[in-house]
């Protein structure tokens, strides 16, 4: 397998960073925004965005998590997947939630995030910040706010890893072998 | 995991996987609103061959939280009294479309024949004396949500074991997690083979405990005789404010229901600080909840 690094430690920390301005940027300030960083890797995503908001800012939006487990459209065709819970406690009626998460592929994970999070309320509006987006898209969904576009092929593996669950920050693409050949 | 018939033999990661789905689908039941698509287009029949209220609104109830379509069907006013048999009543209902049947029945073992027979996953409700494997796993859960951990803990049963098949699943389920079970009750309602420590003395077997699980004198069992009467069974087993105090005042109190206060359980004991009954009747949905996603979510042909 071939690996190629796409983001290291500092080209995140700088992707995170104008992400949270350009947040910030859009929605004239921070006071109405809610972060929910979808399970598992949206979660810590959206605390450090948070934490560069508040850097910019000087105000502390509140990070919500959501499981979209159960609202998966293809959970039939995989094998049994348990769920966690989410944690929505902040009233998301009327307030701007930016949802969270590492890769932006076929977009049916934001799909899904969408109609959980119509479970818990009626936001003024929904954005979507992505680390990556990788193409493919099966859904016209599209992100807001992107930490790095990036090209890729079906075959290929995007490894988002980071600090907080993998003990470092990258983001690294993986051909298969048999593709080269 | 194809049917839910009993929690005996039941491997430990699997019932803490249940566990753990349980206590994260019981979130749902805290939001506004209260329903998932996870299960939609899926339908669940409630089949229910003896009386119920608990048991079969709560499986209803987890079934239309995760947006699946639940019917009940009770024997009485059915085809059973014009002489149909179970078999023929359980594949008719598959032949409608049925994807899981949820049964309780008199007859122990019933539930476990009935999975051999369907091809579609079958639930045990509770059968006769054998088992009641959902009541028995939102005990684990709601001792767990009480007492932060399962392992270690010290539980007494207390009351007619003989005839319970809650005292089995619990048993089975509260082992398997690695508490120390007691048995307490009456001697010719205690069973021996099931080889556990048991006591008739309710001093002697709840002092110290963790969790104090309360049966139901079940008067509908009792017409053999099988306790002189209901005053001294209260005399010697009844869970007052006063003895609890004395011998167990850290211990959660649970009682699968229904109750009848003022003989094996006090109304201040229920009412009190340490019973947990409430809690058990709020995680039976998201337990059931769990096992219908568990059978019903996610192919098993991978």
């Amino acid at each position: 397998m071939a690996k190629a690094e796409i983001l290291d430690h500092d080209g995140m920390r700088r992707a995170l960073m104008r992400i949270a301005h350009e947040i910030v940027e859009r929605n004239h300030g921070a006071s109405d925004i809610v972060l929910v960083g979808i399970r598992s890797r949206g979660v810590p995503l959206a605390h450090r965005i948070q934490q560069n908001i508040e850097a910019i800012e000087h105000v502390l939006v509140p990070v919500q998590i959501l499981d979209i487990g159960l609202y998966r459209d293809d959970w039939f065709q995989r094998p049994f997947n348990p769920v966690e819970s989410s944690k929505i406690t902040t009233a998301i009626n009327k307030r701007v939630v930016v949802l969270v998460d590492d890769v932006l592929f076929t977009g049916r994970t934001i799909r899904a995030a969408m109609d959980a999070l119509s479970d818990y309320g009626r936001p003024q509006a929904i954005q979507l910040a992505v680390l990556v987006d990788r193409g493919h898209r099966e859904l016209p969904i599209r992100a807001d706010f992107v930490g790095k576009n990036l090209p890729t092929a079906r075959s290929e593996k995007v490894a988002v890893r980071l600090e907080e669950s993998d003990g470092e920050d990258q983001v690294v693409l993986i051909k298969p072998e048999n593709d080269d050949a | 995991m194809r049917d839910f018939i009993k929690l005996e033999g039941m491997d430990s990661s699997d019932l803490k996987a249940l566990i753990s789905l349980a206590e994260s689908l019981s979130e749902i039941l805290s939001r506004p609103i209260k329903k998932v698509p996870t299960l939609r287009g899926r339908a669940i029949a409630n089949v229910f061959f003896e009386a119920s209220t608990r048991t079969r609104n709560s499986f209803e109830l987890a079934g239309k939280y995760m947006s699946a379509d639940v019917i009940n069907f009770q024997a009485s006013g059915s085809s059973v009294e014009k002489g149909e048999t179970l078999w023929d009543t359980a594949r008719n209902l598959t032949a409608m479309g049925i994807d899981a049947v949820v049964i309780r029945h008199q007859v122990s073992g019933i539930p476990g024949l009935l999975a051999d027979l369907l091809d579609v996953p079958v639930i045990n409700a509770g059968d006769g004396m054998h088992e009641h494997p959902t009541q028995g796993l939102l005990d684990l859960v709601a001792a767990k949500a009480r007492k932060g951990r399962l392992e270690g803990l010290k539980v007494a049963i207390v009351g007619d074991v003989l005839h319970s098949r809650v005292a089995r699943s619990d048993l089975w389920g509260f082992q398997t997690m690695g508490a120390e079970v007691t048995l307490v009750g009456p001697p010719n309602l205690l069973p021996a083979e099931l080889g556990v420590a048991m006591t008739s003395n309710l001093e002697e077997g709840i002092k110290g405990c963790d969790v104090i699980q309360v049966l139901r004198l079940q008067h509908e069992r009792q017409k053999g005789g099988s306790i002189p009467s209901v005053r001294e069974y209260r005399a010697l087993f009844g869970i007052t404010g006063p003895r609890l105090a004395q011998w167990a005042p850290d211990a959660c109190v649970m009682h699968p229901g229904p109750q009848n206060r003022g003989v094996e359980i006090d109304s201040d004991v229920l009412d009190g600080p340490q019973s947990a009954v409430l809690d058990q009747v709020r995680y039976g949905v998201a337990v059931r909840m769990a096992v219908l996603y568990r059978l019903l979510g996610g192919t098993h042909d991978i």
